[in-house]
């Protein structure tokens, strides 16, 4: 088995599928980031947050997400491997 | 009549709808266009079990109770899901390519294809599963009785208990029904899935009218609705944040590891691409759910009175405001999470239960493993059943044991906890290569001992299992074991304090247990397997095959997955291999498709077994272990490379021997003919001559004389003529100059006319036919063809050597063929003949009674070649068995 020397870089398509990828494995730490704003919130008394403001601020985070998750999994390539991990 | 019986009659019209979904659904795939079945959407709908009826009503209680602290349950699997490209996507494509059929299946198959571990995930499956059954139960048995509470004139249907027990046998019922319709769980169940994904449309579409109601029909619009709720007793957000994120974790944890969405999620999944769909169609689903539990729960606080039940606001909201049209839609969205999280819930357990549990118990009873006698498959499919049933059964019990009090969203969480014990072996298993069984296994125990003291068996209350003593002093006195502050940290809240201690203290067991223990060969390329499953898909060890005996194979696989998939998979096999017939050499690669095969019916521990079974022990070529220590050593795979070839060429050097036996064979048969025919041409030409010297040299015979030695004539003339016949007719039909008669005809006359001819029946052998499936016209040479049937019954006739000797005919419309099998009773061909009895002149024994001179068969074959047939040797049915398949172009059914 002759390995193939990866080549170290990639043209434009390849490198912009990789970014695409990147943007697809940090979605989940974006949202648990997001989502966890609400633990440095205050409790009930002079600086609390009242409910209509947090359910605003949730809700928002869950669309923006789904948008954002809907763009990149649209822009991923279906057939995407992750079998060649070298090269960026 | 009162609102009670209406709601029966709902509920009923709505099953009878589910079963219609479910139906016409299988029906289209079954007809192969079940392209829409397949859709993204309808994947993505199906994984809404997890809103099951906790959600439906628990969560609007649990959010009257703690405010936004029910998002939490629903953050976690959209976190999940967002992140497939890490985890579901890796797990969805282990499924496929490992024909994995359960949570249990899959922890077991990466760990060494171990049946300790698939029983213990599938033990702690069943106990963390049955409070959430238990709970459907409740939720629909309160809901029936919100109604009843605002309408006196209805008449209960019996108690509490009776309508929980009416709704578990209901949905056993439909269970059973479509559940267990077909074996291989690869297969899918579209029926099931279809349902569900309707009833998903129906409870959002329920949840979201009620909020529709609440929030513009009663509330005044959205800014009066946030001032209500900013004024209610939850209007600040108190959500403490250790529960908050714990919450998080564990609902994200669950969402991977709950058995019912393992089930949507991996097992049911047909396309790897739907996750792309999911991955934002299902967290815009969570989030439609979540949207207006606020303003329910708000608006029930406010206009409900003191002490009424949140846990049904969605019902008895809209029932106060006199909308009985909304409280049913509203029921009928709580009756269905409920329903569609029970029956998957079920199918998924007693798919573990059957393989993991009932199958090796029972084929360890049945002696022998894989060499048992009878159908598999009925066996497999009833302990799925009776599992379902059981699975039901100890849902029911638990309802009327605990009597229904607790908070819906207190035992939901339980259950959550429960399972998310699988997560440090299923992730670990997946990205970890050095995870071992034994870790695992250790990791799991300590994980679910630490579940059960410290959140399940506290839950019961002081006076069933865990005394008020023991709660505040700990047992024996010992304080640092009190089971809701262990090692002395008191004061976290329950759940946060046992999901803590018991996920950490089994990542720390697993973790540490497999870097110090060593796992064995099949471990390791089952975990080399499972985490480099993209860069090598299938291959998941090796099978050594040496003198295997494939015909044991095939009678175990017909066993398992009935006679005509076994066949046309062993005859596929065979044809790649370029054999022909049904046998195909047991190479490592057979061997390996057919134990992936039967892993989709009883699971890969038993499908392991029972292959191992038949081969002697499995092997790890080299080839293998390359893939395990892929990284290293180019010399080594070269000597592998050396090694699959040198194993080709044994085997190429296996065939050519046999051809060269069989040529051998030939030849020394061929003489034998020769001086056979010399000898059969002989003998009547010798009384022929000597009777006719004597009528031409004898004076005075008389007339008596004459005609006797002139019959005898005649008939030794006829002998002869006859001989002369067959092998002309052969040596016409091997030339192609034979010119065919094609008519249109019925075939069972043509079998009618065979056995008449034979007089088969008169002779003392059963004839066994369906004669309905005979029924099919075909366009052939009919004459020919009752020529061959004739000679395969007047063999059954001759050869058979039973007692009560019997001929089965079976009829069969199989891959464009109309297919004939003649099968009898007796000793059958023993396997080393087979492959000469379609030759010239060969005989199977030196028998003399056959009489013929060995040349039936080879003008059977040369017959149904020239039809565009084939005529085989069928082994594994128990006697001589030969399969004449027509072309379907030549035969159409019967109108």
């Amino acid at each position: 088995m002759a390995k193939q020397r990866p080549s170290l870089f990639l043209e434009r398509k390849g490198y912009r599928q990789r970014r695409v990828r990147d943007m697809a494995r940090l979605m989940p730490f974006v949202g648990a980031l997001l989502w966890g704003v609400p633990i440095l919130w205050a409790p009930p008394g002079e600086h609390g947050i009242v409910t209509s403001r947090a359910i605003l601020y949730i809700f928002a985070v869950w669309i923006v997400l789904v948008l954002v998750t809907l763009v990149v999994t649209r822009w991923l390539d279906p057939d995407a491997d992750e079998t060649q991990p070298d090269g960026q | 009549m009162g609102a009670l019986n209406l709601l029966i009659a709902v509920c009923l019209c709505y099953v009878a709808f589910l079963f219609l979904v479910a139906f016409m659904a299988e029906r289209s795939a079954l007809r192969g266009r079940a392209g829409w079945l397949r859709s993204p959407m309808v994947y993505t709908l199906s994984l809404s079990i997890y809103c099951t009826a906790w959600t439906f009503y628990g969560a609007v209680g649990y959010a009257a109770r703690s405010g936004l602290e029910y998002l939490t349950i629903y953050i976690g699997p959209t976190l999940v899901m967002m992140g497939w490209w890490w985890g579901l996507r890796k797990l969805v494509r282990i499924g496929r390519t490992q024909r994995i059929t359960s949570i249990a299946d899959l922890i077991s198959s990466r760990y060494g294809k171990s049946n300790a571990l698939a029983v213990f995930v599938t033990i702690v499956a069943v106990i963390g599963t049955t409070p959430y059954i238990a709970l459907q139960l409740q939720s629909v048995t309160s809901s029936f009785n919100s109604f009843a509470a605002y309408d006196s004139s209805v008449a209960q249907l019996g108690d509490n208990d009776a309508t929980a027990f009416w709704v578990a046998v209901g949905l056993a019922l439909f269970t059973v029904l479509f559940g267990t319709r077909n074996l291989d769980a690869n297969e899918r169940h579209h029926g099931v899935v279809m349902a569900i994904a309707m009833e998903a449309v129906v409870k959002l579409f329920a949840l979201l009218a009620v909020g529709v109601f609440v929030v513009w029909g009663v509330g005044g619009g959205l800014s009066a609705t946030f001032d209500r709720i900013d004024a209610s007793n939850i209007g600040q957000w108190n959500v403490d944040g250790g529960r908050w994120s714990a919450l998080i974790f564990l609902s994200a944890a669950a969402f991977l590891t709950l058995p019912r969405m393992f089930q949507v999620l991996v097992v049911e999944n047909d396309n790897e691409n739907h996750l792309r769909t999911a991955s934002w169609a299902f967290p815009t689903y969570l989030m439609l759910v979540s949207l207006f539990v606020v303003p329910i729960a708000v608006m029930g606080l406010e206009i409900l009175p003191e002490g009424s039940n949140p846990d049904q606001f969605v019902l008895t909201v809209p029932l106060s405001q006199g909308r009985d049209g909304l409280a049913m839609l509203s029921f009928l969205g709580g009756f269905s999470s409920a329903t569609s999280m029970v029956i998957v819930a079920a199918i998924a357990l007693s798919t573990m239960v059957s393989n993991h549990i009932v199958m090796p118990i029972w084929l360890s009873f049945a002696g022998g493993g894989a060499m048992i006698s009878g159908d598999v498959r009925h066996v497999v499919l009833l302990a799925r059943r009776l599992s379902i049933a059981g699975v039901l059964a100890l849902g029911y019990l638990y309802y009327s044991f605990s009597g229904g009090g607790v908070a819906l969203a207190s035992i939901g969480l339980i259950s959550f906890a429960g399972v998310a014990q699988f997560l440090p072996p299923l992730m670990g298993g997946i990205f970890w290569r050095g995870a071992t069984r034994v870790g695992a296994l250790t990791g799991l125990c300590v994980g679910f001992l630490i579940w059960l003291y410290t959140l399940l068996l506290p839950s019961f209350g002081p006076s069933l299992f865990l005394s008020d003593t023991l709660m505040t002093h700990g047992p024996l006195g010992l304080g640092w074991l009190r089971p809701q502050a262990l090692f002395g940290i008191g004061g976290m809240d329950p759940l946060v304090h046992s999901v803590l201690w018991s996920l950490l203290l089994n990542s720390v067991v697993f973790v540490f247990v497999s870097l110090v223990s060593f796992p064995e060969p099949l471990e390791r390329l089952q975990g080399a397997q499972f985490v480099n499953v993209f860069q090598h898909s299938g291959n998941p060890q090796g099978w050594s095959g040496g003198v295997a005996q494939s015909e044991d194979l095939m009678i175990m696989a017909q066993r398992i997955l009935g006679a005509v998939e076994a066949q046309s998979f062993f005859q596929r096999e065979a044809a790649s291999q370029g054999l022909a017939g049904y046998l195909p050499e047991p190479t490592p690669d057979f061997l390996q498709r057919l134990e992936r095969e039967l892993s989709g019916s009883v699971g890969a521990a038993t499908a392991h077994a029972m292959v191992g079974q038949i081969m002697g022990r499995a092997t790890v070529s080299v080839e293998d272990l390359l893939a395990v220590a892929d990284e290293t050593a180019q010399m080594m795979e070269y000597s592998s490379q050396l090694e699959a070839k040198s194993a080709e060429l044994s085997r190429t050097a296996r065939q050519l021997r046999t051809a060269n036996e069989k040529l051998t064979q030939l030849s020394v048969q061929k003489d034998a003919f020769l001086s056979q025919i010399s000898h059969e041409l002989r003998t009547p030409m010798t009384s022929i001559r000597s009777f006719s010297e004597i009528l031409r040299d004898t004076e005075g015979l008389t007339e008596q004389e004459l005609s006797k030695y002139a019959n005898i004539i005649h008939s030794e003339a006829i002998r002869l003529t006859r001989l002369l016949d067959d092998l002309l007719d052969l040596s016409v039909l091997e030339n192609g100059q034979v010119s065919l008669n094609l008519q249109q005809g019925i075939l069972s006359d043509v079998i009618d006319q065979a056995l008449a001819a034979t007089g088969v029946e008169a002779k003392g052998m059963r004839v066994v036919r369906a004669e309905v499936l005979e029924n099919i016209a075909i366009e052939s040479d009919l004459d020919r063809l009752a020529q061959v049937f004739i000679n395969l019954i007047a063999n059954a006739q001759k050869y058979c050597d039973a007692e009560d000797p019997r001929l089965a005919i079976r009829v069969a419309n199989r891959d464009g063929y109309v297919v004939v099998d003649f099968v009898d009773n007796g000793s059958g061909i023993p396997s080393e003949a087979q492959a000469l009895i379609f030759e010239k002149f060969s005989r199977v024994s030196d028998n003399k009674r056959a009489g013929g001179a060995g040349l039936g068969l080879a003008i059977c074959r040369e017959i149904m070649a020239r039809l565009d047939g084939a005529i085989t040797y069928l082994p594994g049915q128990g006697g001589a068995a030969f399969r004449v398949s027509l072309p379907f172009k030549n035969a159409k059914a019967a109108e």
